[in-house]
């Protein structure tokens, strides 16, 4: 595909703006790393962000730093480390599920929205983002939000973009919300007998008083583990772990992993390895309430299955069939899901997101065009 | 003053039969139209703006809602919603010409959830009405802004509420799963639900801080959060304001994040102590509340963190609480601020800022020669790990020259936040208190952008107008 590849901000709007001019619709990507999610894009040409790079401000103290659309997590995360500190969502790496050679960009993450397991307790990708700078459908450069944490001045536009896979606008610059890095990380399995005693030990953990930060279960053949992880200074981590420790001991045997196997852990689950889809299979997320995960997976019999966020994310692996999304689409009734990635053939023949209710619909559309009149931006990405 | 649009005259003119149709869409107590009765509703927590409105009508139901906002709709009425009226951006002012739809009468919690951990809750509900349903299983409600004793969650929803404690906990916003939502032509549509991150365009993110532009909320899902094993307060007073404000980002630094993080200048810790006789140093020119989780060992090794670093910047007093009793007594002063100061002052607008906070210095400084030029004085509280100040500016009402330059000096100081990179509200909402400044913050493109998203849910500007959006190149108001 000829792929645009502006400079800066303004290389952005002169390519929109020409496309908007011509009516002709663009691929909007990042780093170009999750191409075989949601719907394909109908569009000869793609524009990508990827060297809109560069840090363009960070206050270690004041928590916040702010970088170019098309920085790679990667940078941003390293330049955190060295002041301590890191990005709360935890943004996962898919390169593994969609066969990338590279990581993520910040504003690929932050348009699609994607957190990792810390998002139970600390919040989605977009829970942190303070200020956006975007292109919209017809070339003009808005801002919304800044680089304060607490802000309500205006409608936020800044949520209305995160998750919406580059359709409403062309983010060039994102500035977020950071945290200090825990002093200590560790994490408790529990062996447990089925999936419905295993969001009873999520749910024990995340009720608890400790600040539980990955809440996640692992099914490999059959056995079932879930897994909780605690982050703090160290001394607290050490008396928290031994008091969740006892409060969970009555729901199955538990083990504390060592360090390295943590990390390794949270990062499978975190980018989803530990699912362990084959090539040839379509990969589902399913948001659900966590109670309702026990018959999902029952009606998911077959398929593979990785949940997190306390039972609420259920990452779904098997056959890139219709009428296996049939099946997964039925299983979600009590939520969401999203057909995270399939061949192009399944991902153009079946709603890879439910359906919006018919007023909501119509909204919707109403405010596509008010941000892209010509829809030229991904066009069908999310929906027809 | 700022200015209202002038009522429409042929809704004015129909005003009985108006009355008529609603009466037939609502219970017989359900609509307020004798002005004695409709007096309660002619302002909100900013009581500088009165006006009556055309009628208040109390539904009890999201089906009630629903069939005033479509008759509204079909009759080209405004409507302001309006949950418990604790706006101090003025939020809930009422038009002439139009309906107030007040949600008090919908506060009923409907259901608790602790395996999900959430809550439903009709819009009316009060904010520390869901706490105190879930607080004796040990969970909570996160955000808790001052008024939580009064404000309803659909006041939360519409404002993005926040409080004390959203350094941790976030805002509104961050603690919300779903809504039910009804727009002007009376569709419901459930937005979000009981889970995560729903796939598709972030509704529940765009309506949550709307300001009752795009619609109104008659049910909230909410997230409970397990309440930590304790928590206490200490004290460290500094002699000077950049001092405070560097031990501040040295707290932060160290990678400690206080569950709060207040601020007081000279004259509000001197009316605070006045008010609450907290025990607060009358001699420090700031003073830091801090406040920490978990364990008594932990907050014990926490504080012990703190105070280390507090020490490294000559502070004049510490004072650690050493039960749950002395928190509560650091805590009295500050929770008071708002009285205190009304105490010492016939009235006071109450700002709401949000600054970067390596410009507080600066920024306090500013505020002091403001304060001088304008003849009226103010005292700063301030949620410093965040950033967000509310100087109350004292003034007296019956003095219309006093109020026109408080009115004054709270808009220089909002573009001065607007200036050192931040924002004119973090909490409180534009409103009609800060409406006419947005142009200091956005360009016109930006503004014509959030109108005409408006305009993609309201297509006539029922909902709430002359709030947030200046009048001035506003096609609804020309």
């Amino acid at each position: 595909m000829n792929t645009l590849l502006p400079t800066d901000e303004a290389g952005v709007v002169a390519a929109i703006t020409a496309a908007h001019a011509a009516r002709e619709p663009l691929a909007i990507e990042g780093r170009g790393t999750k191409r075989a999610m949601l719907r394909p894009v109908q569009a000869a040409r793609s524009l990508s962000t990827r060297l809109l790079t560069g840090i363009t401000l960070y206050k270690p103290s004041e928590l916040v730093i702010s970088a170019r659309a098309g920085t790679p997590i990667a940078e941003i995360e390293a330049a955190l480390a060295e002041k301590g500190q890191q990005i709360i969502a935890e943004p996962p790496d898919f390169r593994a599920l969609f066969g990338a050679t590279e990581g993520p960009s910040l504003g690929g993450i932050t348009a699609s929205n994607l957190s990792g397991p810390r998002r139970i307790t600390w919040g989605a990708m977009r829970d942190h983002v303070l200020g956006i700078r975007a292109v919209r459908g017809d070339g003009e450069v808005f801002r919304s939000g800044g680089r304060v944490l607490k802000n309500v001045t205006g409608l936020d536009l800044c949520k209305l973009l995160c998750g919406s896979h580059g359709t409403l606008g062309v983010l060039t610059e994102i500035t977020f919300k950071v945290l200090p890095q825990p002093e200590e990380s560790a994490t408790l399995a529990v062996d447990v007998a089925d999936i419905a005693a295993g969001i009873r030990v999520l749910s024990a953990g995340l009720g608890s008083p400790y600040g539980v930060s990955g809440a996640a279960i692992l099914l490999q053949g059959s056995a079932i583990t879930a897994l909780l992880r605690l982050e703090d200074f160290t001394e607290s981590v050490a008396y928290r772990m031994a008091r969740l420790r006892e409060d969970l001991a009555p729901l199955g045997a538990a083990r504390q992993l060592d360090a390295e196997q943590g990390l390794a852990t949270w990062r499978a689950v975190r980018d989803a390895t530990a699912l362990g889809a084959m090539p040839d299979e379509a990969v589902w997320r399913l948001s659900l309430p966590p109670s309702a995960a026990p018959s999902a997976c029952a009606a998911l019999a077959g398929f593979r299955l990785m949940l997190d966020w306390g039972g609420g994310l259920i990452w779904v692996a098997g056959p890139a069939t219709e009428a296996a999304h049939a099946t997964v689409m039925a299983a979600a009734q009590a939520g969401s899901f999203t057909l995270f990635r399939a061949p192009d053939g399944l991902r153009s023949a079946v709603p890879v997101v439910p359906a919006e209710p018919a007023p909501l619909a119509a909204i919707a559309a109403r405010v596509k065009a008010v941000m892209d009149p010509e829809g030229i931006l991904n066009p069908g990405r999310i929906r027809l | 003053m700022i200015r209202l649009p002038d009522p429409k005259a042929d809704v004015m003119a129909r005003r009985p039969e108006i009355i008529a149709g609603l009466a037939a869409l609502l219970p017989a107590d359900g609509l307020i139209t004798e002005t004695i009765r409709m007096k309660p509703y002619e302002t909100d927590g900013l009581p500088s703006y009165r006006q009556m409105p055309l009628a208040v009508a109390l539904p009890r139901t999201t089906e009630e809602v629903a069939a005033v906002l479509r008759f509204c709709h079909q009759n080209g009425v405004r409507v302001i919603p309006r949950g418990a009226g604790t706006s101090l951006s003025g939020g809930a002012l009422p038009l002439a010409d139009a309906v107030v739809v007040g949600l008090m009468r919908m506060n009923a919690i409907l259901e608790v959830d602790y395996a999900d951990r959430l809550a439903v809750v009709q819009a009316g509900v009060t904010n520390i009405g869901i706490t105190n349903a879930v607080s004796a299983d040990g969970f909570f409600y996160a955000p808790d802004p001052s008024s939580q004793l009064a404000c309803m969650i659909g006041g939360n929803v519409m404002m993005n509420s926040g409080g004390a404690h959203c350094l941790k906990y976030g805002v509104t916003a961050n603690n919300l799963l779903g809504l039910k939502f009804v727009t002007i032509e009376g569709e419901v549509i459930d937005i979000g639900g009981r889970h995560l991150d729903a796939a598709g365009y972030d509704w529940l993110g765009l309506i949550t801080g709307s300001e009752g532009q795009l619609g109104m909320v008659t049910e909230v899902t909410v997230r409970i959060l397990r309440g930590p094993e304790g928590a206490r307060a200490m004290l460290a007073a500094f002699d000077s304001i950049p001092v405070a404000g560097q031990a501040v980002d040295a707290i932060i630094g160290s990678g400690i994040i206080p569950v709060a993080l207040e601020f007081m200048d000279r004259p509000c810790i001197h009316a605070c102590e006045a008010f609450a006789h907290a025990g607060y140093p009358l001699d420090a020119e700031a003073m830091l509340i801090i406040e920490v989780e978990g364990s008594v060992a932990e907050q014990d090794a926490l504080l012990d963190r703190i105070r280390a670093i507090c020490a490294q910047f000559n502070p004049i007093s510490m004072k650690v609480a050493e039960s749950p009793e002395q928190s509560l007594a650091i805590w009295k002063g500050r929770k008071g601020a708002f009285g205190a100061v009304g105490r010492i002052s016939p009235d006071y607008l109450c700002m709401d800022g949000t600054i970067p906070t390596g410009e507080l210095p600066h920024v306090l400084g500013r505020i002091t020669e403001l304060s001088d030029k304008h003849g009226l004085k103010v005292a700063n509280v301030f949620h410093a790990g965040d950033g967000n100040l509310h100087p109350l500016i004292m003034f007296d009402a019956n003095d219309p020259d006093s109020f026109a330059r408080a009115e004054k000096l709270g808009a220089e100081i909002l573009l001065l936040c607007v200036e050192v990179g931040g924002c004119l509200t973090g909490e409180h909402g534009v409103g009609i208190e800060k409406r006419d400044l947005m142009t200091a913050q956005f360009t016109p493109g930006e503004l014509n952008l959030q109108r005409a998203i408006k305009t993609a849910f309201d297509a006539d500007w029922l909902l709430n107008p002359a709030k947030v959006f200046p009048l001035e190149g506003n096609p609804a108001f020309a």
